[in-house]
């Protein structure tokens, strides 16, 4: 089980309460991880494409959505995650590592969003929460 | 790791609006790695870690200096960073993965303080630099 200290969760909470963001930055950044996946969501031929595609935002809101789930559930990330694991695993075939991008990517997002409010300590929080999250997600693969 | 006509574009436009800032940039990436990434600091034993301090500052600097020698060469990057790459196989021997995590340090900082400069595409091309950057200081490890 991962270990929260309070401060911890006080900086991904706070960060999160103010969170209104698109994840329009995933698939620019890196290509690749949209073809196989993203393939039935029409046109993804450039960032403005991406950015203007309302399947992106709506796939974006679902992922958010899912992230805010693990933060109401910070003490028990994996039972949270354990379906959407077995879903990636058994019917999306999505490679592990795509989490790890995805994170790596939604921490340059909050951080073009928060400036300086995304402070070094802040930075060490969300990259814990998002290997966690990216952890979960790969638990049940087999 | 090929680099595109628009992504030196894309490159050299971050840096030239970075200019002034970019040794302080290159001090707090430094300093977001080690609070981030915790295990980094295993390659400092001998520095003041601490915020602020006089060796974080210098050594920030000198990453900067080598990210901006290789913007101006960025036809032959291999080239520009031929003697640093000799050192970090034969003397620093940082491990590959670490560079990454310097790469992603450093965008947090961009998008931080530039974050209308990164665009999706941007970020795109910044990152293919960064990883472009990495693999040839890692080139000659073995």
């Amino acid at each position: 089980m991962v270990h929260w200290t309070a401060e911890e969760k006080q900086l991904i909470t706070s960060v999160w309460s103010k969170v209104n963001v698109q994840l329009p930055g995933v698939c620019s950044a890196a290509p690749w991880t949209e073809k196989p996946f993203f393939a039935s969501f029409g046109n993804l031929s450039s960032p403005t494409a991406i950015v203007g595609n309302p399947k992106v935002r709506a796939h974006g809101r679902k992922v958010l959505t899912s992230f805010g789930e693990a933060i109401k559930n910070l003490d028990n990330i994996k039972a949270t995650y354990a379906k959407l694991s077995e879903l990636h695993c058994e019917k999306l075939h999505v490679d592990p590592e795509n989490f790890r991008l995805l994170g790596d990517i939604l921490i340059i997002v909050l951080a073009s969003h928060f400036a300086r409010d995304f402070t070094p300590a802040c930075q060490f929080a969300w990259q814990k929460l998002v290997s966690v999250v990216a952890h979960a997600l790969a638990r049940k693969y087999h | 790791m090929v680099l595109s006509a628009n992504d030196k574009t894309n490159v050299k436009n971050v840096f030239a609006k970075i200019s002034g800032h970019a040794e302080d940039y290159g001090a707090e990436t430094l300093e977001r790695m080690f609070t981030t990434y915790p295990p980094t600091k295993t390659y400092f034993p001998h520095f003041d870690l601490h915020h602020g301090s006089a060796q974080i500052k210098a050594h920030g600097k000198k990453v900067a200096g080598a990210l901006i020698e290789a913007v101006n060469h960025i036809d032959d990057i291999a080239g520009a960073l031929s003697k640093l790459s000799d050192l970090h196989a034969q003397k620093l021997r940082v491990d590959p993965v670490n560079f990454k995590l310097l790469g992603q340090c450093f965008l947090v900082v961009v998008a931080i303080h530039h974050p209308s400069v990164l665009t999706p595409e941007v970020h795109a091309s910044l990152d293919k630099f960064l990883c472009a950057v990495g693999n040839v200081l890692t080139a000659k490890y073995r």
